[in-house]
């Protein structure tokens, strides 16, 4: 993946030297205001700019969220601090960050407990953050409680080189395609589950199509005489 | 040679000398006489991905024995286009243009959920004006009858009641009408924009809803009289295709299948949005959990959703001349569509003003429709009910101008899931209403 050129537009993510803050995703590190294969013109080129996720929050989470954070902490015993990374409450959602060792445990927590009840995991969706180094891809379940009409999120991150989560699909059956579709796209390798192949693409495709490094593909048409570059390749914003 | 067979959960049959058939229609009982003279045990049917009656490119593995299914598998796949990775390559109102066209058959709730996460993301829910959500409320509740309808006409034609399905699409005609009107399309209207919708009513729009209502409320009332007493069709569909509360829970299914069950499930109750808790409406359940109370529950809640679509209606004379969009000018559409005798475009106003007016406001115009607008790096997720379940939509931002990943939970994909569950042990005759009571559409599934 290291080799491949930056087809996205996203970004110039290859830099090393940026150091991750703690409990935050690194989402781009973005050069220039303007480009695209031929270059910055805005005379802003040297412009760089480091995008982050909202870091962790601090107590008190508001609504019901320290009592889900509570819960699942005493549940999990002396393993909380390792299970859960951080937790993050932004624009009213909660998102806890976990571990990938203990994503099943906690999974079955927030299944079975009488006070978390998350009956229904709505699928999960993967996320390339090729700048965020050894947690580039990022696995992202929506958890929905109809007893308590609740919803939160789990986010599990793994590296490129080790693209290993275990699937929860024992957990929450409704994930089976949903595994499989994250896996087809993003090369996630869900472990434990029943029959991992692709859904979306042929089963001989090569690559992940959803990786920031996967080009889109598009061809240049031709308008009125005007050679019209395909999408992923034209000049942008940033 | 090694290829996979219908055990989509094992592992590979070495298939090398069975014999095929190729089905071409009338030749059915030719191939049954031919398998049974062979006397081979193990039939493997695939059915699609062309077959009419699997809404769009399904394909389906069969394993039968006689005329009753053993094993049965979804092959999905055929339909998809993209339409994820595509959006991050365009603005975020340009998005909109393509998650409309995921679930072409509910395609203003495509929309409708990905502008929710955008506004989230934004943080300017509580900022869109009230008429704006009226008209998407309307857009909504119309669609949702349409798919309804949708799904009970192909439904009925799948099992030889052509009647169904054309009573069915001369109702739903009559929604999209109204849609026309409005949007200027039938569908894939690319309507609903963030901060928003793209145009205010036309004149004599509201007239135009409230005759509608009584026309499509006749097509349903003739589409229960002449299924749902048809001893044919209740042969067909009841304890069809049943799946109760618990298998519904285990395999994440919502919408009309969940209700059927019994749990009365509705996110447009359970976390009403763009104020549907000021909305009188009804979420009709049933406890059979078979195909033919899902038939019932769709023809209900077309029944609700037009009650909605009245009281849209009266709003919208109350508030006449409200904004439609955000006030923000970072963030609305600069320009309001008009109408003329060459069809729909920027107000002359608007053209008059950047062109000769104004040279900040043709800037601030070019610059929001080329650039567009950007959006606090973070991630959000809405969901909506969709006719067929949860529609739900995950947008991550890197604060820029295109989203780094939009993704979707068609209800559709999800809920196809079931169709093991729904056919194994019936007759192969019941694959036909089980896909058919899921009622997903391909362009969703695949995306």
């Amino acid at each position: 993946m290291s080799e491949t050129q930056d087809l996205s537009g996203a970004g110039d993510a290859q830099g090393g030297e940026h150091v991750r803050p703690e409990g935050r995703t690194l989402i781009n590190v973005r050069q220039g205001m303007f480009g695209g294969p031929g270059g910055d013109t805005s005379g802003y080129g040297g412009l760089k700019r480091v995008i982050e996720m909202p870091g962790a929050s601090e107590r008190p989470y508001g609504e019901w969220f320290d009592g889900v954070v509570d819960v699942l902490e005493e549940l999990l015993g002396d393993k909380a601090a390792d299970a859960i990374e951080s937790v993050v409450v932004d624009r009213g959602e909660l998102t806890l960050n976990i571990a990938r060792e203990h994503l099943y445990e906690v999974a079955q927590h927030l299944r079975d407990d009488q006070d978390l009840r998350f009956e229904m995991c709505l699928g999960v969706s993967g996320v390339h953050y090729p700048a965020d180094e050894g947690r580039e891809l990022h696995a992202v379940y929506p958890m929905q409680s109809i007893t308590h009409n609740r919803r939160l999120r789990v986010e599990v991150a793994c590296s490129e080189e080790d693209p290993h989560i275990p699937s929860i699909t024992p957990i929450y059956p409704m994930n089976n395609w949903h595994e499989r579709e994250t896996y087809d796209f993003f090369g996630i390798v869900f472990d434990g589950h029943p029959y991992l192949a692709r859904i979306e693409m042929p089963d001989d495709w090569v690559g992940h199509p959803q990786r920031k490094d996967y080009p889109l593909g598009g061809i240049p048409v031709e308008y009125k005489g005007a050679e019209v570059p395909s999408p992923d390749t034209r000049r942008q914003y940033r | 040679m090694t290829t996979e067979t219908p055990h989509a959960t094992q592992g590979f049959v070495d298939d090398e000398g069975a014999p095929e058939f190729t089905a071409y229609g009338g030749d059915w009982s030719e191939i049954a006489d031919e398998a049974t003279r062979l006397g081979q045990q193990r039939v493997v049917i695939n059915m699609g991905p062309q077959h009419p009656s699997t809404h769009g490119v399904l394909r389906v593995m069969l394993e039968i024995e006689g005329e009753t299914v053993t094993e049965a598998r979804a092959g999905i796949g055929y339909l998809h286009t993209g339409i994820e990775k595509n959006m991050e390559f365009r603005t975020w109102t340009q998005g909109v243009t393509f998650a409309t066209r995921m679930d072409y058959v509910a395609s203003m709730f495509n929309e409708a959920v990905y502008v929710m996460g955008v506004e989230k993301l934004l943080g300017i829910e509580d900022d869109v004006p009230e008429r704006a959500n009226i008209l998407r409320i309307l857009m909504m509740e119309l669609t949702r009858i349409g798919s309804h309808l949708v799904a009970i006409g192909t439904g009925g034609n799948e099992m030889g009641a052509t009647t169904v399905m054309t009573t069915a699409f001369v109702g739903r005609e009559d929604t999209f009408r109204v849609i026309e009107m409005l949007t200027g399309l039938r569908t894939n209207n690319a309507y609903i924009r963030p901060g928003g919708v793209a145009v205010d009513t036309p004149e004599g729009f509201v007239e135009y809803v409230r005759e509608m209502i009584p026309k499509v409320k006749q097509r349903l009332d003739e589409l229960a009289q002449i299924q749902l007493k048809n001893p044919i069709f209740i042969g067909r569909l009841k304890g069809v295709a049943e799946l109760d509360l618990a298998g519904c829970m285990a395999l994440g299914i919502t919408g009309p299948i969940l209700r059927s069950a019994g749990l009365p499930y509705d996110l447009r109750k359970s976390e009403p949005y763009w104020g549907y808790e000021t909305y009188d409406f009804q979420v009709p359940t049933s406890t059979d959990g078979d195909a033919y109370s899902r038939v019932i529950l769709r023809l209900e809640e077309c029944y609700e959703s037009l009650k909605i679509v009245e009281q849209c209606a009266d709003r919208l004379e109350a508030t006449e001349g409200q904004p439609v969009m955000v006030a923000d000018k970072k963030i609305a559409w600069p320009a309001q569509l008009v109408l003329s005798a060459d069809g729909q475009g920027n107000s002359p106003e608007h053209i008059a003003h950047i062109m000769g007016e104004s040279m900040e406001a043709l800037i601030h115009h070019f610059k929001l429709v080329t650039e567009g607008f950007k959006v606090p790096a973070g991630q959000a997720y809405a969901a909506v009910e969709n006719p067929k379940g949860l529609l739900g939509c995950h947008v991550v931002s890197d604060g820029g101008t295109k989203p780094w990943r939009a993704h979707f939970r068609d209800p559709g994909f999800n809920n196809l899931q079931a169709l093991s569950i729904l056919t194994e042990g019936g007759q192969v005759a019941d694959v036909v209403v089980a896909i058919a009571t899921i009622d997903m559409v391909l362009g969703g599934v695949d995306r």
